[in-house]
């Protein structure tokens, strides 16, 4: 793959994580009949929420896929999806003040404090902060081993947001369970890993001693 | 009520009806084929007239009446809607309900085959409301058949539907084919699901919250993006009305 077909895929990958919020963009002005509907703040909510996790969730599939596909290609698109996460995220958070809470500071501290749901959602966006600060490829290098174990956090987030998304739905939890699923797989996946390398160091290990 | 009333479009796109799925525009793209007519009510408990009638039975005596009634849902959103209907106490009284009749329990149609949501369990069907008789026969409550003048919409309760406009939306119960004069509390949908959550009463009330949300304030459906949330009110609005029904009970406790 040539440098321009690849600059060119990434604009596209690019633009179609924009989807969700061009979408938004669209149906708030009622453009080429897309319609929020009757409830466009909670749509907006949901919706920047929702892509907030399925990029999460995207972005910790990225290392199987390289173990799977046997090829680094993917993990090129890695920092984006990230950032993309940290994006609906922010968004989430800024209808969530902005329109739904109507810019009332007060209030929006008191959920913070008082909703259990709404603290953890809130730590999750917290926690996102210093792994977007330092996604950049100067960061990576400047802080070496300590960014990896920076960028572990994301394990955590990823269980606080499916978290709060479960807390926060009313009574059908087919989607967050959805969502816990994937997380699952996903950790459990860097769990077998982990345990299996250990394994292999043992296994080698009383080998040599042998 | 001075406000105007939001619109035919929002009214019936913008639904809660787990029968048919639990997404807000699932009612309206799922119930279109719903055969809301013919339909019957089956009458029985404490009450001397009892028996199946057919819903022209049910209708017959009563002339029907708009009430512009304000809409609070538990998930803190408030409409404003026109129905059409007739005062349920009205109808009751035909059945001549006992003196053990304490309680009213209502049930909606069970027809997993019609209502796709029934095939799955995320409620215990079939979907129960009840009212103390006294709540029943105020005459703010009213049995539902129309809107904006037309046949009730699939997707708002038809044939036959419950508004009680002082309490939370999840007692207006849709699709009625079963009514029950009781002489204890009966067990309804949501307190059953979590009671934690939701009482058997439910009256719109500020001052107490959900245990994950607030309930002091709403969004109001059909606004702009900038719309402050409304200060939800006691009673929906309705105190002067219903406040003496619970005069005496704490309100915390029955919630």
């Amino acid at each position: 793959m040539t440098a321009t077909t690849r600059s060119l895929l990434k604009a596209l990958v690019f633009v179609a994580c924009l989807g969700p919020a061009i979408y938004l963009l669209v149906g708030a002005f009622g453009l080429w009949g897309v319609s929020l509907g009757a409830d466009p703040v909670q749509e907006m909510l949901h919706t920047c929420g929702n892509w907030a996790l399925k990029f999460l969730l995207i972005t910790l599939s990225m290392t199987p896929l390289r173990d799977l596909a046997r090829t680094t290609f993917w993990l090129r698109f890695r920092r984006m999806f990230g950032l993309f996460a940290f994006f609906y995220v922010i968004l989430h958070f800024a209808v969530y003040i902005v329109f739904d809470q109507s810019g009332q500071l007060g209030t929006v501290w008191q959920d913070i404090i008082k909703r259990p749901y709404i603290t953890i959602g809130m730590l999750a966006l917290l926690l996102l902060i210093p792994l977007a600060a330092t996604s950049t490829v100067s960061m990576q290098r400047r802080l070496r081993r300590r960014w990896t174990k920076l960028h572990r956090l994301i394990y955590v987030i990823a269980v606080l947001g499916v978290w709060h998304y479960w807390w926060g739905v009313k009574k059908d939890i087919r989607e967050p369970l959805l969502f816990a699923c994937a997380l699952a797989v996903l950790l459990g996946y860097r769990v077998y890993k982990q345990h299996r390398s250990t394994a292999q160091v043992r296994e080698v290990a009383a080998h040599s001693r042998a | 009520m001075t406000e105007a009333a939001n619109s035919y479009k929002d009214i019936s796109t913008y639904n809660n009806y787990y029968e048919f799925g639990t997404g807000k525009s699932d009612p309206s793209q799922n119930a279109q084929q719903f055969r809301a007519r013919p339909w019957s009510v089956t009458i029985d408990g404490e009450c001397e007239v009892k028996g199946t009638f057919t819903l022209e039975d049910i209708l017959k005596p009563h002339p029907l009446e708009e009430r512009v009634y304000r809409m609070r849902c538990v998930e803190a959103w408030s409409m404003i809607v026109p129905w059409v209907g007739f005062p349920l106490a009205d109808s009751l009284k035909r059945f001549k309900p006992t003196s053990n009749a304490k309680f009213i329990e209502f049930r909606t149609l069970v027809d997993p085959k019609q209502m796709p949501g029934e095939r799955g369990s995320v409620l215990d069907w079939p979907y129960t409301e009840g009212l103390r008789l006294d709540e029943a026969m105020n005459p703010l409550t009213l049995m539902t058949v129309g809107l904006y003048g037309k046949v009730l919409p699939n997707q708002n309760g038809a044939p036959l539907r419950l508004i009680v406009p002082w309490k939370y939306g999840f007692k207006g119960i849709k699709a009625i084919n079963h009514i029950k004069f009781v002489e204890r509390m009966p067990v309804t949908t949501w307190a059953k699901s979590a009671p934690s959550e939701y009482g058997f009463y439910a009256n719109v009330n500020p001052a107490v919250d959900h245990p994950r949300w607030s309930q002091a304030t709403e969004r109001h459906i059909g606004g702009s993006f900038f719309d402050q949330r409304r200060p939800t009110l006691a009673f929906n609005g309705y105190d002067k009305e219903v406040a003496s029904l619970y005069a005496g009970m704490n309100l915390k406790t029955f919630f």
